[in-house]
């Protein structure tokens, strides 16, 4: 299945993390952009804990805060993004937070800017305690809107054997045609992108680059009282 | 960041001997260590902005350094440093990268709250 933008008109991404965004929705929100709707990325942290600092290393934990902001403003002009909040809580602390100040965060900008998709971690199942956090501050904000005023929420999980629990994914989305504005958005991360589990150390062809990145998948959060 | 030369590191560990001072000690395996690895146990702390005064220190090892600070109640130790942010004066920022240049271990010490 392949989703086309049809009458949405604002999507709300929420991660924790600059570059979750590059990873896991690039190709889709610049798909939709593209296809004229707008995007808001209200981003949690600002990543200051991770542990690439570039190679050979030009940032440490004093510096990472300020050029991880500049990185994340460089992917979303990538993307086309033209909505980016920073919402300044600290990188890795997230599942201790007031789970009410996040969830209220949240609930804030659904109302400010009523989207009609919200993308997101799944909660449970996206492996970094802060994406488990957000991603289930998110569900439960949602949650709190009535059945028919709910966004339609797009749920990225990645953990081992998650399909086994939660099946397939049911958003499949082909993003080849956008691979140059997803690939912009993960090198804008310049202290990140070099890490080996991630791109490598060596550049990928056009060929691996549309096998691993090619693809954006999602599952449909289904909530207990929707029918 | 730059590796670090030890005579210089005991230098500043000297300047700051005896002050009140900010420490951000941190120790981490990444928080995707079992994803990428099931045999890893993933393990991490990280402590900031405690305040601390040291009436001794010294870097010690043949690279990656060690430090250990005698404190007025106890110590303060760091295995596996590497580099240091050469640009900076009075503070002390070091850091550990393993061979996939990734953070590991920081040890960070200033007259201000980082």
């Amino acid at each position: 299945m392949n989703s086309k933008p049809t009458e949405r008109q604002r999507i709300l991404a929420v991660f924790p993390h600059p570059d979750d965004e590059s990873f896991v929705a690039a190709g889709t929100l610049a798909m939709y952009i593209a296809g004229g709707m707008e995007v808001t990325y209200a981003c949690l942290t600002l990543g200051e804990m991770g542990r690439n600092m570039g190679i050979p290393p030009f940032a440490n934990r004093v510096t990472l805060p300020a050029i991880r902001k500049e990185e994340l403003a460089a992917s979303c002009r990538a993307i086309g993004i033209r909505d980016l909040r920073m919402l300044g809580f600290h990188d890795k602390m997230v599942e201790f937070e007031d789970p009410q100040v996040l969830e209220a965060r949240i609930t804030g900008l659904l109302e400010e800017l009523k989207p009609q998709m919200v993308i997101t971690f799944y909660p449970g199942y996206s492996v970094h305690p802060d994406h488990d956090a957000t991603g289930a501050a998110v569900i439960r904000a949602v949650a709190q809107l009535p059945a028919a005023e709910r966004p339609v929420v797009y749920c990225s999980a990645f953990a081992v054997n998650c399909e086994q629990v939660i099946g397939q994914p049911d958003v499949t989305m082909d993003v080849t045609a956008f691979l140059e504005e997803k690939m912009a958005s993960i090198r804008a991360h310049a202290t990140q992108f070099q890490a080996a589990e991630l791109v490598g150390n060596r550049e990928l062809t056009a060929e691996e680059i549309r096998l691993r990145y090619g693809t954006e998948r999602f599952w449909t959060y289904r909530f207990g009282d929707a029918e | 960041m730059q590796p670090l030369q030890p005579q210089d590191i005991q230098t500043r560990i000297d300047r700051l001997a005896g002050q009140e001072l900010y420490i951000h000690l941190e120790l981490t395996s990444g928080a995707y260590a079992s994803h990428l690895d099931a045999t890893r146990h993933p393990a991490s702390a990280f402590i900031t902005n405690a305040v601390i005064r040291y009436s001794q220190g010294s870097i010690s090892g043949a690279g990656p350094y060690r430090i250990g600070l005698k404190t007025v109640q106890g110590w303060v130790y760091a295995e596996g440093l590497t580099h240091v942010d050469e640009t900076e004066q009075e503070r002390i920022i070091l850091a550990g990268h393993d061979s996939l240049g990734k953070l590991i271990v920081a040890l960070q010490l200033g007259r201000e709250p980082f």
